[in-house]
């Protein structure tokens, strides 16, 4: 840590402060608030702005899936959990606030106490300036022959990490299911309840929704597909392209009724995938082992050269990490939607 | 002709500026209309300004800086799912709260502040 650098005061770094700020005062709004419903609107904005800092940052894939998954399909899921559950909190009782404001203020010392031993912003002789960042920079685009660098360092010299994270995902998706169910009716119980998307009556309801929608979906899809697939070269990868396109999905459950979207996507499907996107993140592993190197040493992959190998390592494993993120997502939102009735045309 | 391109040039960026002032003219009128105005359709009234009319001039501000490259596509496509996505959620806004029975505020607005209730009926 080089305690002489001091952070220059330049514009950038007026732009984070004003938008860590707006992070402050939209925290202190959720904090004071009891409507819930308000409380998950906040969050979702809360998201947002954080993803601008982080695009102000110049770390472009934090802030995308950021965008995508905090400000997008975590919002939804907080509504679908806020459905089974009353909109307003009822105030805390004076002894719990006084011992959660202990706690809080005990941790926020803590924190406060941490920040001084951290390095200042833009400090070269930082560890993340140095060390081993700084080497996977350099040997990056030699080794695997891909532009990005968030790319390869995600999923070859930190691929353990990723599998954590992935496998983490899974855990979570099999928390909810086990808490809330396997993500209601099987499908044969489905096809026999008549699902009425090809209904006029239902189509008079809502048709500006049901033909935007229409066009979207499948662009957003598509989109879902490119942010996997250019992955290497730009910002995205499997992470953000799974919350797209189970966003997708989501979106055509909202305007269309969670059957038609259980139909076009069943339960069963979604279950399988959230496993077999870590089994295919594993097997990718155990390829490596076969092929007589280590554990998700990518090299070996290509015979011929190493270079193509990390690349067909990176992209596999991506593939791997967007059938469970997408699949988890629609697990978890399945779960929360498979408790209550769906919301009829009269709700609306 | 060395000169007309460069008036063309000079042109390109002033346009880029206009566009530019004039969406975030239209985006600091929607955030101002959303705070003052008087009832929930008004308010939204004014968001959706911001919606369409500011993104799109900021858009296309922002194409005409980047001129023919493949970030002005991008920024078009953008501009394209804003166009077609910001009115559609306006309309499922406005639409939930009349289902839900909001009324809109008719008549001037002191006159309904000054006790009925019943929206006016004129």
């Amino acid at each position: 840590m080089n305690a002489d650098f001091i952070t220059p005061l330049d514009a950038f770094t007026i732009i984070d402060l004003i938008l860590m700020l707006m992070l402050l005062i939209v925290g202190l709004a959720i904090v004071r608030l009891n409507d819930i419903f308000a409380i998950v609107m906040l969050a979702g904005v809360y998201s947002l702005v954080s993803a601008l800092w982080f695009v102000s940052l110049d770390a472009v894939d934090v802030a995308f899936t950021e965008a995508a998954v905090g400000a997008g399909i975590s919002t939804v899921l907080m509504l679908g959990a806020m459905l089974l559950s009353s909109r307003t909190a009822l105030p805390a009782k004076p002894v719990r606030k006084w011992a959660s404001f202990f706690i809080v203020l005990a941790t926020g010392a803590a924190l406060m106490y941490a920040v001084t031993d951290m390095p200042s912003f833009g400090d070269p002789l930082s560890a993340p300036n140095a060390y081993v960042g700084l080497e996977y920079l350099k040997r990056s685009l030699p080794d695997t022959e891909i532009p990005n660098v968030v790319s390869s360092v995600l999923a070859s010299y930190r691929g353990y990490d990723t599998l954590g994270e992935t496998s983490v995902i899974l855990t979570a998706g099999l928390g909810v299911m086990l808490i809330l169910g396997m993500g209601g009716k099987i499908n044969g119980q489905l096809k026999k309840k008549a699902i009425d998307y090809d209904n006029a009556d239902a189509q008079a309801h809502h048709t500006v929704l049901r033909v935007v929608s229409k066009m979207m979906i499948p662009l957003i899809v598509l989109y879902g597909f490119y942010v996997q697939f250019h992955g290497d070269f730009g910002p995205g990868g499997g992470f953000q392209a799974g919350v797209i396109i189970a966003s997708a999905v989501i979106l055509y459950a909202l305007i269309f009724g969670v059957d038609a979207a259980k139909a076009a996507v069943p339960p069963l499907v979604v279950r399988i995938g959230a496993a077999l996107g870590v089994l295919i993140y594993g097997g990718t592993g155990i390829a490596g082992l076969i092929l007589g190197s280590n554990y998700l040493d990518y090299n070996v992959l290509d015979p011929h050269s190493a270079p193509h190998g990390q690349e067909l390592g990176i992209m596999s494993i991506e593939i791997g990490v967007l059938i469970t993120v997408c699949s988890v997502m629609l697990v978890i939102f399945y779960g929360f939607t498979s408790r209550q009735p769906d919301i009829t045309d009269k709700d609306w | 002709m060395s000169t007309v391109l460069e008036i063309l040039h000079i042109a390109r960026f002033g346009l880029a500026g206009v566009f530019l002032l004039g969406g975030g003219f239209f985006v600091l009128a929607g955030a101002i209309g959303v705070l003052r105005l008087p009832d929930f359709y008004t308010r939204l009234h004014a968001a959706g300004v911001t919606d369409t009319m500011g993104s799109t001039l900021i858009l296309l501000g922002l194409m005409l800086i980047a001129g023919f490259t493949l970030l002005s596509v991008k920024l078009a496509l953008v501009g394209l799912f804003l166009f077609l996505t910001s009115p559609t959620a306006t309309h499922a806004v406005a639409n939930a709260a009349h289902k839900a029975k909001l009324k809109p505020l008719l008549g001037t607005y002191r006159q309904t502040r000054k006790g009925d209730n019943e929206g006016g009926s004129q």
